[in-house]
Formats: C-alpha cells, sequence, structure tokens
C-alpha cells in the first residue's frame, strides 16, 4: 500500500520546476530557428526598400544595369539563373534517374555501397572547385572541342539556331548550365535513390515473378509509386541550381547584356551579388543588389517548399499503403 | 501469325529493356567520369604546389614565394567558431522537434522552415550577416563570417539530432519514465546520450560543409593577406583561392589550386570520417 501511493504521488516540485525550464529552453531554440528565416526575409526586405521605391515593379523587366546613372533592373540575372538551372534539370534529371535505377535495380548489392556513397561524395567537393575546374580545365576544352561544333552543326537548326551559334569562347550561360548540372546530379541522384528504395520489394518481385523485364518494373511499377519523390527530388535539386554561386561565377562572364545565344556570356543573380556587392558604391546600387537577393531567396523558398510538401505527400502515401 | 506476334512483342520488350539498362549504365559512368576527371585536375595541378612553405609562410605578394598559412588558420577558427554557435542552437531546437514535438504547431513548422533553410542560397546568408552585423559594426570580419557559416550548421544539425532521437525507441523513454527520472534528465542522460553518435556525425557533416563554404564569406569575412585577429576581415582558404584563381598571376594560380586540393581533401575527409563514425557506434538498440 504504502508503495503504490508512492507511485502515484506527484513528483518533488524541483524536478517538475526543471523540467518546465528545460522544455522552455529547447522550445525558445526550436522557435530561433523559426525567427531566423522571417529575420532574413525582412532584413533583405529593407535592405532592398529604397530600390523597390525607385524602380517598383519594373525592376523584373528592366534589363538595363547601370551603375553611372544609377538605372537598375533585375531582368538578365534573373534570366540568367532560369536558363541555367533549366540547362542543369536538362541534363541532370535524366541522368540521375538512370543512376537512381542502375543503383536500385541493377547494380551488385557489393558494387552498390560503394557507389552510392562516392556520389553522395560528389555532392561534398566544395563548389569553388567545380568553379576553378570549369575555368581553367573545362572552358578551353569546351571552345576548342564543342562549341565550334555546336555553333556549325546545331546554331543552322531552324527556330532553336540563334540559341546555339556566336564564337567560341569557352565562358557563357551554357557552360555555366553544364557545370551546374554535373554538380546537381548527385542531389537529385541520391533523393531518387532513395525515393526508389520505398518501394515496397513485394509489388516489384510480383512485376518480376510475372515476367516483366527490368525496365517495364522500374517504368510500371516503380516510377508510379514513387512519382511523388522524384518531382520532390528534382525540385531539390533546382533549389541548388537556382542558388549556386561560386561554380557559376567563375564561368558564366558576367555580362550584363541580354543575348539570344546561349554561347555568349551572361550572369545569374548569385554571380552578380558576388562580383559587385563588395564594390557597389551608392545606396541605390546596393539597394538593388539586395533585391536581387531578396528574389533569389524567395524563388529559392518556393521551389524548396513544393520539394517539401511533395516528399511530405510521398512519405504519407507510403504510410497508407503498406 | 499469334507467334511470329508474340515473338516480335518479345523482342522488343527485350530490347527496349537492354537499351534501357545501356543508358543506366552509361549515366553512371557519366557521372564518374566528372567527378574522375575534376580530382585528377586537382592533383594534378594541386601536387606540385603541396610543400611544407604551404603550412609555414604567409600568403606572398605576386611574384614572390608563400604558403597559406594565414588562410588555413583562419578558416580553421572561423569553422570552429562557427560550429560552437550552431551546434548548441541546432541540436536544442532538434531535440524540442523529437521530444516535445508531438502535438503543437511549431515543431511540424519548424520541420519544414528548417529544411528549407538548409538548402537556402548560402550567398543570401552571407548577405543577411552583412545586412545585420557588418553594417552595423561598420567593417568586415571574421567573427561575421563565423556568423554567417553558423547559420548553415543550424539547419543540418537540426536536421540530425530528429531524426536520430526519433530512432531511439520508446522503450527507453517508458524505462525512464517508470523509474520516475525526470524528463529533462531522460533526454540528456538517456536519449541524447543514444543518438549521441549520429548527432556527431552530423556535426562532422556541418563542418564538412562550411569549410569549403565560399559564398557567405564574400560579404562578411572578407580576406586578408596578413595575420589578423577574428574582429578584423580574416585570411581564409576558400576566398584565398577566389581570389588567387581570379588574379591574373601564374604563381598565384599554383597557390589557389594546391589550396583547392587541400580543401577539397579535408573535406573528403571530413565526410568519410563522420560515415565511419557513424559506422561503427549505430544507435543504442
Amino acid at each position: 500500500m504504502v508503495v503504490r501511493s508512492r507511485i502515484s504521488g506527484s513528483p518533488p516540485r524541483t524536478y517538475s520546476m526543471a523540467d518546465l525550464v528545460f522544455k522552455n529552453i529547447t522550445r525558445f531554440f526550436a522557435f530561433l530557428v523559426l525567427l531566423l528565416m522571417a529575420a532574413i526575409i525582412v532584413s533583405l526586405f529593407i535592405g532592398a526598400l529604397p530600390a523597390i521605391r525607385k524602380f517598383g515593379f519594373g525592376f523584373i523587366g528592366n534589363a538595363a544595369w547601370n551603375p553611372v546613372t544609377n538605372v537598375f533592373g533585375g531582368l538578365v540575372p534573373i534570366v540568367g539563373t532560369l536558363v541555367t538551372s533549366a540547362i542543369a534539370l536538362l541534363i541532370g534529371v535524366p541522368v540521375s534517374f538512370g543512376i537512381a535505377m542502375f543503383l536500385t535495380e541493377m547494380c551488385p548489392a557489393r558494387l552498390r555501397r560503394v557507389l552510392g556513397t562516392t556520389i553522395e561524395l560528389l555532392a561534398g567537393i566544395p563548389s569553388i572547385i567545380y568553379g576553378m575546374w570549369g575555368l581553367f580545365v573545362f572552358a578551353p576544352v569546351f571552345s576548342q572541342h564543342a562549341e565550334p561544333w555546336i555553333d556549325s552543326h546545331l546554331g543552322r537548326l531552324p527556330l532553336i539556331g540563334p540559341l546555339f551559334s556566336g564564337p567560341p569562347i569557352g565562358i557563357g550561360v551554357l557552360t555555366a548550365g553544364l557545370i551546374l548540372s554535373i554538380m546537381v546530379i548527385p542531389f537529385i541522384a541520391a533523393v531518387m535513390r532513395d525515393v526508389f528504395e520505398v518501394v515496397p520489394p513485394l509489388l516489384k518481385e510480383s512485376a518480376y515473378g510475372l515476367g516483366a523485364t527490368t525496365w517495364e518494373v522500374v517504368r510500371y511499377i516503380v516510377l508510379p509509386y514513387a512519382k511523388v519523390g522524384v518531382v520532390g527530388g528534382i525540385m531539390l535539386g533546382l533549389g541548388r541550381a537556382i542558388g549556386e554561386t561560386m561554380a557559376v561565377t567563375f564561368v558564366i562572364g558576367n555580362s550584363h547584356r541580354l543575348h539570344s545565344s546561349l554561347l555568349l556570356p551572361g550572369n545569374s543573380i548569385a554571380s552578380t551579388l558576388a562580383n559587385e556587392f563588395t564594390e557597389a558604391v551608392g545606396r541605390i546600387y546596393t539597394s538593388s543588389l539586395i533585391e536581387l537577393g531578396l528574389f533569389l531567396f524567395i524563388i529559392t523558398f518556393i521551389v524548396l517548399a513544393l520539394a517539401k510538401l511533395l516528399l511530405i505527400r510521398l512519405s504519407r502515401l507510403e504510410g497508407h499503403r503498406s | 501469325m499469334r507467334t511470329t506476334d508474340f515473338i516480335s512483342v518479345q523482342s522488343r520488350r527485350r530490347s527496349v529493356n537492354f537499351l534501357s539498362q545501356a543508358a543506366a549504365t552509361f549515366t553512371v559512368c557519366f557521372g564518374l567520369f566528372w567527378l574522375g576527371w575534376i580530382l585528377l585536375t586537382l592533383l594534378q595541378y594541386g601536387l606540385p604546389g603541396m610543400s611544407l612553405k604551404l603550412f609555414t609562410e604567409l600568403t606572398p605578394p605576386p611574384g614572390s614565394p608563400g604558403g597559406l598559412i594565414n588562410a588555413i588558420a583562419g578558416t580553421f577558427f572561423m569553422v570552429m567558431l562557427a560550429t560552437l554557435i550552431g551546434t548548441p542552437i541546432g541540436i536544442l531546437a532538434g531535440t524540442y522537434m523529437a521530444e516535445y514535438g508531438q502535438t503543437g504547431w511549431l515543431s511540424p513548422v519548424t520541420g519544414f522552415v528548417n529544411d528549407i533553410l538548409l538548402s537556402a542560397p548560402s550567398i543570401v546568408l552571407g548577405l543577411f550577416v552583412y545586412e545585420i552585423y557588418v553594417v552595423s559594426v561598420g567593417h568586415f570580419s571574421g567573427i561575421a563570417g563565423s556568423f554567417a557559416l553558423g547559420l548553415l550548421v543550424i539547419p543540418v544539425v537540426v536536421r540530425t539530432t530528429e531524426n536520430m532521437l526519433r530512432m531511439v525507441p520508446n522503450r527507453l523513454r517508458e524505462a525512464a519514465a517508470a523509474l520516475g527520472t525526470p524528463q529533462w534528465k531522460m533526454i540528456t542522460m538517456i536519449t541524447l546520450k543514444a543518438s549521441r553518435a549520429g548527432i556527431i556525425t552530423g556535426v562532422l557533416l556541418a563542418v564538412a560543409r562550411i569549410s569549403g563554404e565560399t559564398a557567405p564569406l564574400l560579404f562578411t569575412s572578407l580576406n586578408n593577406m596578413f595575420w589578423s585577429n577574428l574582429n578584423q576581415p580574416t585570411a581564409n582558404l576558400p576566398m584565398m583561392i577566389f581570389d588567387y584563381a581570379m588574379s591574373p598571376y601564374k604563381d598565384w594560380h599554383h597557390l589557389a589550386w594546391a589550396g583547392a586540393l587541400l580543401i577539397t581533401l579535408a573535406v573528403l575527409g571530413l565526410n568519410i570520417l563522420a560515415r565511419s563514425f557513424f559506422k561503427q557506434k549505430p544507435l543504442g538498440r
């Protein structure tokens, strides 16, 4: 009887006080993370206010970038960011899909871990290394061997011809996009592999048992099941590509002109910031750059939020089916 | 007729399968090809620059010999300070999300925002620190750089702490509760202890990530050709590589390649260390 009353009695007061303190400390820091996000957006907005006041919505559509006359527009960097990211995805997504398919369905078990780790290591290489390699090694090779061919073959095609015609200088929007694609492959491939592994073995084995080929299993079983996660992974890679700074800064050429050709230099939001921010003089110039940073943050926020929502939906789906 | 149809369907399926498998194998080779090329380039240009001088002499003006010691030291101290700032915040926030976050809105919302911060462009974090710290202090400094890097550490540590704590079996919590352990003691002495290896892995991965980051340092720590304390613009490897690589001088390029090899080895080494640490000590299951 004595024992039972002790167990059911409330714990000593000091315990619950300490509990309360500990809980609220951890809660404070969880809240701090939220606050951080809000602070980033607010501080960028305040920094961008002079430029927003001066240029209004016209900032997005204006291709001018003139520190002398103090007229700034974000069109060239915004277009550059979107185009380089699009090139990165165009190449990165099919390659990542192939890698994920190889790792989950074709690869011998022993090789799987090694290859998986290697690809994850590729994601760990600092972006400045990609940039240096791009500028000193890849760009000369590309300008000597690939760009003349692109200019004389793809450049002659109707419709898409203007995109691919131009002098072989090695640095430009296309080079930046290609290097970005190499950088996003490990991110997308890792996510795709993870979501492919979520597919219940029972489903795949049933299909194999009915005589389906590896391709048919991937195409008709794995892909429909993991569809949402695959899109989430692609968005994650897109988020990386949009915000990538150093690799792009080295090879994009940093020109504030809008060109129709991908072979000519351009600019992205991140590379504009990297090149000009510390040298910017005057309130409007600095503020315009901060406004670009704000755009960059908002675009990646939307892309990453979509990615996250899709991946959450996949994990819910998984919970329902299994 | 039907048999020939059947055979043609079969051979089509087989060839489609063969083609797709060949394509998948090709993509793997494609990925490895770039990795191999980049690593080979690093070795080719970086190895000749590897010498004791790199670790003993200051960064030189163009045309004279020198090393990278101030940049190496600057990176070391800034990364250390950033880890010291980011780790406790990350662990405490992650603890709240895993241990107290079953109910209420704060945990899911923080998790969502944290994952966005995890992939947010690092240059924007540099811009943020510039706006709230550098502008108010009035000068660039290593401390500002550490703040920017610390902001990159937080989401990585939050994510791993939360995941690791969630993997601790509830039996442990119930056993502790049955003994009358107060919750704070249960969390600090039992669940956090059980997930120690995983959290250390997370911290190591975060360190690996920030040691090579250049973008957040562009507007915060800047660079310095000499020794400095952390309250001044501080030399660091990534910025030094950037400045030297963009310069027109050949001997600066050589130093940049040596620095690039150094930092890649450090980052890959940390990554491998983190993985092996996690493998050695699986969670307290």
